[in-house]
């Protein structure tokens, strides 16, 4: 584990736990930079233009100079915003964004914590930033801030079940919450993923197969929603809401929602890849193993970890600039009347099944 | 306990990415349901028709032309057929092509840009730049005609102000079957779009008979069914010569008079426009189109009122002549205005999002509304 072996070489507890919390952190920050590059590139693509390409070679450096930009902005309070509840609302909700990470495993040498309820720790933390968008709506004293931020909780609140009744399923399935060993036990081949039906060759792998397709795309829907993307991101509708409950911020505050947004990107994908794509591990086995160089193994883990992740946000990039966007009750009618139903009935014959 | 609720007021606009220009709405919300849409206009007021009676008559050609900005050609045309008809005089029949080559392209244009910034408003920002893409090769051609992209000043009393530029022709002829499966790729992308559907079908249902009442006109008449059109029901310049059909909408996603039918007119009109093009490329005469254009306008005593199809509706000029060189009142019907009126009627109990999706669906031009 990382953390024992920075305790072993500075033989402090806090340096170590310290640099466990900015290895995730400074990995996220560059991932966000080039996300955002990487989405104007794709969209650049898909609609025939080029995108940024002023700034550093082909553009590269693009976000660097609009993260900058950001900084240097001014930082306006609206007058009659509640401050503290203003000030605070950005700051909840990328802590909630970044809590998540701590128990991600990036690589099996690579993990914040290996906690044994990892994957209730990941989920209950991405909902905290349903309270910090509540409380931005609120604060900002804004009639968009305020529509945009309810219909963003009623959202996020909503698609937390089937979410949740999915990771149920794989629960039941391979009777672990903690997301490390989900990943260790779909390990060596892509037919041990879950997806396929998981490690072993018994009759069951194959009748799985069909649930974890279905189950794999209910939750990859709910997290769209969850993380407010196209085509359910109605909360930030800027056709009617011009940017729904971030409308009054600037700034750096602005720059943190902006943040968290792609780092919940990153976060649902994450999940995704672990519960279904055998989280870090490669699909064809390691060079690591047949070089006969064991720490190559964990370098190649965090490449096909990043691998999965960014492929996963690409698809979400890639809908966003190719569907338009559903209405708010046509979002809860998605919901509730097509992926609970459904996300049940998964979860009753994955039952079934597991028993017999 | 009880629970006090209240209506809230929510203002759009006058900045609000999608009021398309400067409108400023006053909703009346329930929650997220519509009680009342009241539209505030006037903010780009800029006295065109006050302006028109200080001038001469071919002076009023470029405020003209900022009218509908998006339709600037149609605008002229409008203005040029009226005062012709005062004057009485026949232009040569080259002219009289050109212009409908020039007011087909710009509806083309026009629709390109309804269609985009509908989808926009819906959420898909793709279809925009594809369309912003072939509108400007349409901007291009005109370019090339008349030096402008927008504003032409091209169409003149009596004739237009230059003859076509060589290459002209050609490249129409070029920019046609390049665009006949654009209009395809935009079907296959969003038209047939589940979603798109889902928020455009049964939502702001305009009845045949609300429409006629409002004196509704362009794609959103014919949305709901009905078969007008200024172009073949009361034809000017030389339209009776071209066959093309009136598209109409059909109900074919949800309700008859929904927005997603005002929307496919305007897709079905664009492969109507093509066509009028295509024949009058290929018959175009030759001739001089500066003959015609009178040394001095001073029509007769009288008034007239006269009327094209604009990209948005039906465009009239009432123009009243006491026999001076400028005209004693001149009054445009312009059909953003009058479309603009049934926003109430189409918005009430839906929801906000749908407010948005009616506005774009009616497709105004605020510079035309406040003139």
């Amino acid at each position: 584990m990382i953390y024992n072996y920075f305790f072993n070489l500075t033989g402090s507890e806090i340096a170590s736990a310290f640099i466990c919390c900015i290895l995730p952190l400074v990995y996220v920050l560059t991932y966000v930079l080039y996300a955002v590059y990487g989405e104007r590139k794709v969209s650049a693509f898909m609609q025939d233009r080029i995108g940024p390409n002023r700034c550093g070679y082909r553009g590269l450096l693009q976000t660097v100079a609009d993260l900058l930009k950001m900084l240097q902005k001014e930082d306006i309070v609206p007058r009659n915003a509640d401050k503290p509840f203003w000030v605070m609302a950005p700051i909840i909700v990328f802590t909630g964004c970044f809590t998540a990470f701590a128990c991600i495993p990036f690589s099996s040498a690579f993990v914040g914590s290996a906690f044994s309820l990892g994957i209730l720790i990941v989920m209950a933390a991405s909902s905290i930033s349903a309270v910090g968008l509540l409380m931005a709506g609120w604060s900002s004293n804004n009639k968009y801030s305020l529509i945009g931020s309810l219909r963003s909780v009623a959202q996020i609140v909503s698609y937390e079940i089937p979410t949740f009744l999915v990771v149920l399923v794989m629960i039941i399935i391979l009777g672990t919450l903690d997301l490390t060993v989900i990943s260790e036990k779909q390990t060596a081949y892509f037919w041990n993923w879950m997806i396929l039906g998981g490690p072993g060759l018994s009759w069951q792998k194959f009748v799985y197969i069909p649930f974890m397709v279905s189950s794999f795309i209910i939750i990859y829907i709910s997290t769209l929603a969850e993380v407010n993307r196209t085509p359910f991101d109605i909360p930030e509708a800027e056709a009617e809401l011009v940017a729904g409950y971030h409308t009054e911020y600037t700034g750096m505050k602005f720059g943190m929602f902006f943040l968290s947004e792609y780092g919940n990107m990153f976060a649902v994908s994450a999940i995704v890849s672990i519960l279904f794509f055998g989280g870090y591990q490669s699909p064809f086995g390691y060079l690591g193993n047949s070089l006969n160089l064991p720490w190559l193994v964990p370098i190649e883990q965090l490449v096909w970890f990043s691998i999965k992740c960014i492929f996963f946000v690409f698809v979400q990039m890639w809908l966003r600039w190719t569907l338009p966007r559903l209405r708010v009750d046509q979002l809860m009618a998605t919901c509730w009347k097509y992926l609970i139903p459904i996300a049940f009935v998964n979860l009753i014959i994955i039952g079934l099944i597991t028993v017999l | 306990m009880a629970v006090k609720t209240e209506e809230m007021v929510l203002n759009m606009g006058p900045h609000h990415p999608s009021t398309h220009g400067v409108l400023r709405l006053e909703l009346n919300i329930e929650g997220e349901l519509i009680m009342k849409v009241t539209p505030h206009i006037g903010y780009l007021h800029r006295c065109f028709e006050k302006h028109a009676e200080a001038m001469t008559y071919p002076q009023v050609v470029p405020y003209t032309d900022r009218m509908d900005y998006l339709a600037a050609m149609g605008n002229e045309f409008g203005y040029a057929v009226a005062v012709e008809k005062l004057l009485g005089i026949e232009v040569p029949e080259r002219v009289n092509y050109i212009r409908v080559i020039m007011a087909e392209l710009q509806r083309i244009a026009s629709h390109l840009v309804a269609i985009g910034t509908y989808a926009v408003d819906i959420g898909a920002f793709t279809p925009l730049l594809f369309c912003f893409r072939d509108r400007e090769m349409i901007l291009s051609l005109f370019e090339m005609t008349c030096g402008a992209r927008m504003l032409y000043n091209y169409i003149w009393v009596g004739g237009v102000s230059h003859d076509l530029h060589p290459d002209f022709i050609r490249k129409t002829q070029e920019f046609i079957p390049y665009f006949r499966p654009k209009i395809k790729e935009l079907n296959d992308l969003l038209t047939g779009n589940q979603i798109f559907i889902e928020r455009t079908a049964n939502v702001g249902i305009l009845p045949a008979e609300t429409a006629i009442n409002y004196g509704i006109s362009g794609p959103s008449l014919r949305g709901s069914g009905l078969k007008w059109d200024i172009r073949k029901n009361d034809p000017y310049a030389n339209y009776n010569k071209f066959d093309f059909d009136i598209p109409v909408g059909k109900g074919l996603m949800g309700t008859l008079g929904d927005s997603w039918d005002r929307y496919y007119v305007r897709v079905l009109e664009m492969e109507e426009s093509c066509k009028i093009i295509e024949q009058a490329l290929a018959s175009i005469p030759e001739g001089d189109v500066t003959s015609a254009i009178p040394k001095r306008v001073k029509p007769p005593v009288g008034q007239l009122y006269s009327r094209i199809e604009n990209p948005r509706g039906e465009l009239g000029y009432f123009i009243i002549s006491n026999g001076t060189t400028s005209p004693f009142r001149v009054k445009v019907k312009g059909p953003s205005f009058v479309n603009l009126e049934v926003l109430n009627e189409l918005c009430k109990g839906h929801l906000i999002a749908d407010v948005i999706a009616i506005l774009g669906s009616i497709d105004i031009v605020l510079g035309e509304v406040d003139r």
